[in-house]
């Protein structure tokens, strides 16, 4: 090990103190104007530290304050998008580690051309075929559900290929032990396959969670109802800069309602996280 | 590759694939043939007629000033936004490799933007940067900055590119650890004995070294430049101001959705996959079993 002096020890952390400011400043720069009067924000430069209206401002969001600037009340708005994120997170990793089974624990025919159908969709995010998909939910019927927020977001073959690759590193001898001992194929997919890929699952979990949580285009084009909007969207709907009656305190208390959660999910689980997001990728 | 033992059953694996497929056909490969079949169509905006016209779209689309601008700006950003994330990033991780108290403190810091919404991370920069109310925007005007966003199209672009460098740091800095960290120190070492000093060290061995991962990441903020920042176009300048901040992606949604020019907007969806297909292919080629997530 090369020893580093202590000077450039310091030069190391002071750039690096800078950076979690650069990074952590937008974030903190919200919370303080959640805690401000609308005047004292309306008056720039905003004070550097809280102000003394957590309390007000918190209360009077949840309370309905979003509702009258937003339309919808923040429980729906949380709830819409959980349960998008949820939904996504939870159907992909389901479709995807049955497809991702069957491709390496069976042969049958046709079997490559399923996975080739599959790969070739981890080219194309949704954002290049928007006026088609849409199309094709128009048809559906499934404007303003919840199956139309989700669906078209888990069609990726991303998380199938993940777990591809972590099933053929599975010995073959393990399965051959399980079919002597007499264990069916749904007998060894759920005492041995889903324990061995726990980690994997949580690691997916959390990225294709705030995949969900932070999508824009979908939602924006599949809901016309106020009622089904993501709280991203909302927040989008609530800004105006021309206008002078935007209620920026409030406003800010939603854009902290809407970061929080994901940023919780990333901090708590940043061991799968981290190691998920880097072997995935590899 | 793939383990020889397999179970024996004939109709079980094609339940297994079903779900995937049917979502896969329904929602991907169907609207892709649509966009295909309707690039090469004419259709009036209220879907009453419409001609077989070939390539014309595509003639007219690539023949389109507003086309051509928009790619001239995508290719900018794109590029912007990848240097700005990856150059900050680089520096951050090797200042991080550096320090051995605190790692997991600076990592736990770092992360967060990554859990933020591309099109929030626009709202708050806008938020910080408006003329009108923007603290940072104040401080610009007062250290004698005409800055204006709303007005100002090299403005605009500055804006969106550090709204959406700024989501992009915790990723790359992730990943450069991760690439630090596989990089023997033996190597360092023997080039410490041999005399080599830090920053030497740096150009010589471990850049070199962190290649892969640069090309990499390289490939990966492209695609989020050209794709994921839509949001973040969309909330902050709306493609404006003029078409000053207008990528591709937000061309297809504005001639699609907004202009209901709905064939033109299908030839930029397949050049776009076309772009989008050639990144993937680079990044196969070149760096062999490395998976976007999307």
């Amino acid at each position: 090990m090369i020893g580093t002096s202590p000077a450039r020890t310091f030069i190391a952390h002071a750039v690096l103190v800078l950076g979690i400011v650069i990074v952590a400043f937008p974030i903190y720069y919200t919370f303080v104007a959640s805690t401000h009067t609308l005047q004292t924000i309306l008056r720039p430069p905003l004070p550097l530290w809280p102000g003394g209206e957590f309390w007000t401002n918190y209360s009077e969001a949840l309370s309905g304050g979003v509702r009258r600037i937003g339309g919808v009340g923040v429980g729906t708005l949380l709830f819409n998008t959980t349960v998008m994120a949820l939904g996504i997170a939870i159907g992909k990793i389901i479709i995807s580690i049955l497809s991702a089974y069957a491709i390496v624990f069976f042969r049958f025919p046709l079997r490559m051309t399923f996975f080739w159908l599959i790969f070739i969709t981890l080219m194309l995010p949704v954002e290049v075929r928007i006026l088609p998909t849409y199309k094709v939910m128009v048809q559906f019927g499934l404007i303003d559900t919840y199956a139309g927020l989700i669906l078209p977001l888990i069609a990726s073959a991303t998380a199938t290929l993940l777990f591809r690759q972590f099933f053929m590193t599975i010995p073959g001898e393990l399965v051959e032990a399980a079919r002597v001992d007499g264990a069916g194929p749904w007998r060894f997919f759920f005492d041995i396959l889903l324990p061995l890929s726990r980690t994997n699952i949580a690691a997916l979990f959390v990225i294709l969670f705030i995949y969900g949580w932070t999508q824009y285009l979908w939602p924006l084009l599949i809901t016309n109802s106020n009622d089904m909007n993501t709280i991203v969207i909302a927040l989008r709907k609530m800004i105006s800069f021309a206008d002078a009656d935007t209620q920026w305190q409030l406003v800010m208390v939603t854009a902290m309602l809407a970061i929080v959660p994901p940023i919780l999910v990333v901090v708590l689980m940043q061991r799968w996280f981290v190691r998920g997001l880097v072997d995935s990728e590899k | 590759m793939t383990p020889r033992v397999v179970f024996p059953n004939k109709i079980l694996p094609y339940l297994l694939v079903a779900p995937q497929l049917a979502i896969t056909l329904v929602f991907f490969y169907w609207p892709a043939g649509q966009a295909l079949y309707q690039s090469m169509l004419r259709e009036d905006p209220f879907g009453l007629k419409s001609r077989f016209i070939w390539f014309d779209n595509f003639r007219r689309v690539l023949a389109d000033p507003a086309y051509l601008n928009s790619i001239k700006v995508t290719v900018i950003f794109s590029i912007a936004t990848a240097v700005v994330a990856m150059g900050v990033a680089l520096l951050l991780a090797v200042m991080a490799e550096k320090v051995i108290r605190g790692k997991g403190f600076y990592r736990t810091l770092m992360i967060w933007p990554y859990a933020v919404a591309p099109a929030i991370a626009g709202m708050l920069f806008l938020f910080m940067f408006n003329p009108s109310i923007g603290t940072l925007a104040v401080l610009l005007r007062k250290a004698g900055v005409h800055w204006d966003p709303l007005l100002n199209g090299t403005h605009a672009m500055i804006l969106l590119v550090i709204a959406a460098a700024w989501k992009q740091i915790s990723y790359n800095f992730l990943f450069f650890v991760a690439g630090l960290q596989a990089i023997p120190k033996t190597l360092i070492e023997a080039a410490a004995i041999d005399g080599a000093g830090e920053t030497k060290r740096f150009w010589t061995i471990v850049f070199p070294l962190l290649a892969p991962t640069t090309f990499f990441l390289l490939v990966i903020n492209t695609v989020y430049a050209l794709f994921d920042t839509f949001g973040i176009v969309h909330a902050v300048t709306g493609g404006g101001p003029g078409k000053a901040t207008e990528t591709l992606v937000y061309k297809v949604y504005n001639d699609g959705f907004v202009n209901l020019m709905l064939g033109v907007s299908a030839a930029e969806s397949v050049i776009l996959m076309a772009i989008v297909i050639a990144l993937t292919a680079v990044q196969f080629r070149y760096i062999e079993r490395k998976v976007h997530y999307g």
